[in-house]
């Protein structure tokens, strides 16, 4: 399993488009967002929680579609389906591979440009928090969007009509942990439900996106 | 030993084949024949368990099975080392030094997969088979794109390194292997459309 994590890395540094991609549209739907709204500093405050996960989400879903698809045209899905290699095993590593590639990168910038919205000072270390708790589940759920379309051509689109729906949990509690944060609330609630989203996507969504895989390669 | 009794397998939900059965003793390879379209990737696949046989039992360790498509499951952006170590991690087996020569890779170990000719990565792609270490092969035109040297090779390998060890090999080629196998004609176990099976289409 830690084979194909590897060789998915490896991949992604190599052939590009991996750390780069969703960090770049990242940091450019950031700096859009204060050209948009104006030189009004409250303002952006007050959205800066909500803008920074909805460009998070955006950032995510960027690389989604090329978690399985490149690897369904080669013909290594195929192989990998009939290698001892579980097919949960493989969504799974495929997940993680997806967030330390964007999810991850992501959370690390995330603070440097919240300071770009002029986020709320106090709010900083729950951005960080939320960002790291609830980005996994946007790469689990992605895998599983990704699983869903991975025959079809042009499946990008759809696949993005299919994940943003199921990305709403994340983005609101998300969202609201760093309000709450940057408000001075108690903001633990909604970080325990980020991780329970996380973890139940987690426990689920390997199984799903490998029964979906085995259909798709019939 | 490979036993395959009344096998048969669907294509998009329309039936191919019907009732195929054979048998294949250890070292010894089948080799399929038919005209295009009678059913043979669908055969194997269904072999390998990427998709459900309409009926009809497999009888064979599944732990045994491996299968090679027209695809060979290169990636480009590593090199030849990396594409094999990769699949050798994936079945926990270490690469085999007589590989590379084997398969003439030598002097490729360092390229980029993504600069060989179609030919160095079908070679590649078979050196795949190599070094998964499994006994029973699905081979779908191993051939295509190798050259006649490589061809040789090829059979070679399957001859005195698999087929001598123990293995067995099903492969559906349209040209001579110069492997001493047994052939099967597909043509006579070809469906008659009539008979049931797309039950599930509708679903599809």
């Amino acid at each position: 399993m830690i084979a194909l994590l590897l060789r998915d890395l490896r991949l992604a540094v190599r052939a590009g488009g991996g750390f780069g991609l969703g960090l770049a549209f990242f940091l450019i739907v950031i700096i859009l967002v204060p050209f948009g709204v104006g030189p009004q500093v409250d303002l952006l405050t007050r959205i800066a929680p909500g803008i920074l996960w909805i460009a998070s989400l955006l950032a995510a879903l960027l690389s989604l579609d090329r978690i399985f698809a490149l690897d369904f045209e080669d013909g290594s899905l195929g192989l990998l389906a009939t290698s001892p290699l579980p097919l949960e095993g493989a969504a799974l590593m495929k997940a993680l591979a997806h967030w330390i590639t964007t999810g991850l990168p992501l959370t690390i910038v995330a603070p440097a440009l919240g300071f770009l919205l002029s986020l709320a000072p106090e709010a900083y270390s729950y951005l960080l928090l939320s960002l790291l708790l609830g980005t996994p589940a946007l790469s689990m759920i992605g895998t599983f969007g990704a699983a869903l379309t991975v025959g079809l051509r042009r499946g990008g689109l759809l696949l993005s009509l299919l994940v943003l729906p199921l990305y709403v949990p994340t983005l609101i509690f998300g969202a609201e942990a760093v309000r709450r944060g940057a408000d001075g609330l108690d903001a633990t609630g909604a970080l325990i439900l980020l991780g329970t989203i996380t973890a139940g996507c987690f426990a689920l969504l390997p199984f799903a996106t490998a029964a979906t895989l085995r259909m798709n390669l019939r | 030993m490979l036993r395959v009794t009344d096998v048969t397998c669907a294509r998009g939900g329309i039936p191919v084949l019907s009732e195929v059965s054979f048998d294949v003793t250890a070292s010894k390879a089948l080799i399929l024949r038919g005209p295009n379209g009678i059913g043979k990737t669908t055969l194997l696949r269904t072999l390998a368990g990427l998709q459900p046989a309409l009926g009809g039992d497999v009888d064979a360790d599944v732990d045994d099975l491996a299968y090679a498509s027209h695809a060979d499951g290169i990636k480009t952006a590593l090199s030849v080392t990396e594409n094999l170590k990769f699949w050798a991690d994936i079945y926990g087996n270490p690469v085999p030094d007589t590989i590379w020569e084997a398969f003439d890779l030598a002097d490729l170990q360092d390229r980029i997969a993504g600069t060989l000719s179609a030919g160095q990565k079908r070679r590649l792609g078979l050196a795949r088979l190599g070094v998964i270490g499994r006994k029973i092969l699905f081979l779908d035109e191993p051939t295509v794109s190798l050259d006649g040297f490589s061809v040789k090779l090829f059979a070679k390998w399957l001859q005195d390194t698999h087929l001598a060890g123990g293995g067995i090999a099903v492969i559906a080629t349209h040209i001579d292997l110069g492997i001493d196998a047994p052939e099967l004609d597909l043509t006579p176990f070809k469906a008659d459309l009539n008979i049931g099976g797309g039950a599930d289409e509708a679903f599809l």
